[in-house]
């Protein structure tokens, strides 16, 4: 039913996302599909990395790691933006199109009263993509 | 997409940073950006921030709001002396470094190092050229032609036509260089000449070393996107310890004051110009709210982010001056501002040499109370304007880089003081000159479709104080958040309220020119970060691939 999944990730909060990845990996293995893990990054040095370039090489080096885990075919995409914070949601829905994504799978946070006027980034993303978009929240603990 | 070779990269975000790649050449350094940040989530808004400098900014942020409105009638005098010692004991050396500045700005475009590009051999251009030029005027002193567009030159001419005056062999008269007493063709073109002088190469030379350095060493260095980074080569890795903390405070007192006394001061002119336009009432009420709306407007313009906010908002403005700019050339005198524009550029050329000089200048007045004050200025601002334009200038060659902040608004800025100058000259001169509002405002009122140009004139104001507040805002977050430009949005809206709250409070309690003073005093210890800003940049230069 879904051949390719985009799975938008922050290589800064890795252990935050854990419930994604699982997700990420069951539905690739269900659906054989390959997964596109997609990150963005400043084109200013940030946490993650000093420059694009480092950033996509740590990019496919978590997506290797990953398809250690599932088996599935990875692929990955690196989105540089002079201000991540402020484009990420439409950055995210351009990359749908460019890698050809049939599914998105991403993080996001419980429903909070902030939501109002700042909306979550996965709410977002799902309100402006005709592709099936799977929310994935923290676990409950 | 996937390589091999990385595979057996431990891929986990909290590792060391790989070694050097690519056609950059990264500095080695095992500092990870946001390592000395304090992350914390309070009432669902997520911070990330660095512990030092935002918690001693805002002490010290506090301490000097405090201070002035508690103690105006003796902190007033305390900063003003300081400022005067300043530009009058120190104006040599402010007048000196600016020249530093130009000709360093100037020798670099024609070396082999203008061949470096910023962000690495393969960097893409973030912004368009008309977005990131629309940007870096805007940021850089759209506001300040506004206002001195018609009333510097016209300052000058007169000065220069009224020729000197001694008391006890010391110059009276604040005429430029010798002055030009009764000649009223060399009085407009020494006039032209000084007002060029001080919008033209030198305050955009400030403005390319402190942001050319700054895009070297973050874009192509690895370094974090904040003032600090510049004294790496000097510093080394203490840098990352109190010199460099000191450093990011001094440029986050700079920039804050430096907005909010502007805001403060652009509220009382803007309410000026809407009650001679409209009768709108000129009191605190309509200044509070002018300040709260332009700050509410920057919030949303922040909201969107550089591309979407800033971006566009600087470009409507460039399309509102140009408008302006053609308006005042095609109506007011056509001929006197085409031929006006070469004379006044000759002109200048003719007179730097003198105008620039340190040392042994008789035009004390002129010299200290207009250049080294405009020096300071712009050296002060420049923390601001350099790393917004950095921020917005990877992609870019050193050479293209240079030509685009040098060279370009320098020429547009001979050509808008021409056009604006002449018509209040020409005014003056036929004697229709006369009105008691700001004097762009009268001299658009001696031109035809005076509504219309005046609002537009007040909307360009206006806008350019949103971008301003938003750019401001955008960069005090970077330096506070440790040179991250990927930390929390609602910290950038903090300082958008902070700069607004602080204009207001001076607004109502008094204060803004005691607090203007000290944060051009601020000029001379960044005069010394600009001097390390060129060593650093030579050197950072020198070891990029070209």
């Amino acid at each position: 039913m879904y051949h390719k999944i985009m799975v938008p990730i922050d290589l800064a909060h890795i252990e935050l996302i854990e419930p994604t990845l699982e997700t990420v990996a069951d539905l690739a293995q269900h659906y054989d599909a390959e997964v596109c893990y997609v990150g963005i990054t400043s084109s200013a040095p940030n946490s993650v990395a000093r420059t694009p370039e480092q950033f996509t090489q740590k990019l496919d080096a978590f997506a290797q790691k990953r398809a250690g885990v599932h088996g599935q075919p990875v692929s990955t995409h690196t989105i540089v933006s002079p201000d991540p914070i402020a484009d990420l949601d439409d950055d995210l829905i351009r990359a749908i199109k460019e890698v050809g994504a049939d599914l998105v799978v991403m993080p996001t946070h419980p429903p909070k009263k902030l939501d109002v006027i700042m909306p979550s980034h996965g709410g977002k993303v799902a309100t402006h993509t005709d592709v099936s978009v799977f929310l994935v929240r923290p676990r409950k603990v | 997409m996937a390589n091999d070779e990385n595979a057996n990269e431990k891929p986990e975000a909290s590792e060391g940073i790989p070694a050097p790649e690519g056609a950059a050449n990264l500095i080695d350094t095992d500092y990870v950006i946001g390592q000395d940040n304090i992350t914390a989530s309070p009432m669902g808004v997520n911070l990330d921030l660095h512990g030092k400098v935002f918690v001693f900014s805002s002490i010290v942020v506090l301490f000097f709001v405090i201070i002035t409105l508690a103690l105006q009638d003796q902190v007033e005098p305390l900063f003003n002396a300081t400022f005067s010692f300043l530009t009058g004991n120190m104006a040599w050396f402010f007048l000196l470094g600016a020249n530093i500045f130009v000709l360093l700005s100037i020798v670099l475009i024609f070396t082999p190092l203008g061949k470096v590009r910023i962000g690495g051999m393969d960097a893409k251009p973030d912004f368009s050229y008309l977005g990131w030029f629309s940007m870096l005027f805007a940021a850089g002193m759209g506001i300040g032609l506004m206002y001195f567009g018609v009333s510097e030159p016209m300052g000058h001419y007169q000065s220069a036509l009224g020729g000197i005056a001694t008391e006890n062999g010391i110059r009276t008269d604040w005429a430029p260089l010798g002055g030009a007493e009764g000649d009223e063709a060399g009085a407009i073109a020494l006039g032209m000449a000084a007002t060029i002088f001080h919008w033209g190469l030198h305050p955009w030379g400030i403005y390319a070393v402190v942001a050319l350095s700054l895009a070297i060493f973050s874009f192509n260095k690895g370094l974090p996107l904040t003032m600090r980074s510049i004294f790496y080569p000097i510093l080394g890795e203490r840098v990352w310890g109190w010199p460099g903390h000191v450093i990011d405070i001094l440029a986050v007192f700079a920039t804050l004051f430096g907005l909010a006394t502007s805001l403060g001061f652009g509220a009382q002119q803007a309410t000026n110009g809407l009650n001679d336009l409209f009768g709108i009432p000129d009191n605190n009420v309509t200044m509070v709210l002018l300040v709260s709306s332009i700050t509410v407007v920057a919030m949303g313009s922040i909201f969107l982010g550089v591309d979407k906010g800033v971006q566009q908002l600087s470009k409507i403005n460039m399309g509102l001056a140009f408008i302006l700019l053609t308006f005042v050339i095609i109506v007011g005198p056509t001929l006197m501002i085409a031929t006006g524009f070469f004379e006044n550029l000759f002109a200048y050329f003719a007179h730097l040499p003198a105008l620039s000089m340190p040392f042994g200048r008789e035009d004390v007045n002129f010299s200290q109370g207009w250049t080294a004050f405009y020096w300071a200025w712009w050296i002060s601002w420049s923390p601001f304007v350099g790393m917004f334009i950095a921020r917005v200038s990877r992609g870019r060659t050193v050479r293209e880089f240079l030509i685009a902040v040098l060279l370009v608004p320098s020429t547009v800025s001979v050509l808008w003081m021409t056009a604006f100058g002449s018509a209040g000259i020409e005014q003056l001169l036929a004697g229709t000159f006369e009105g008691e509002a700001d004097e762009l405002f009268v001299m658009l009122a001696g031109l035809p479709l005076t509504e219309i140009t005046s609002f537009i004139a007040i909307t360009l104001v206006i806008v350019f104080f949103i971008t301003s507040s938003d750019s401001g805002s955008l960069v005090i977050d970077s330096i506070t958040a440790g040179g991250k430009v990927d930390a929390p949005k609602p910290q950038r809206l903090f300082w958008a309220i902070i700069e607004g709250a602080i204009a207001i409070a001076l607004l109502l309690g008094g204060g803004l020119a005691a607090l203007q003073a000290a944060v051009i005093s601020t000029g001379l210890p960044f005069t010394l970060v600009l001097l390390a800003a060129c060593y650093a940049i030579v050197k950072g230069l020198m070891s990029e691939p070209r």
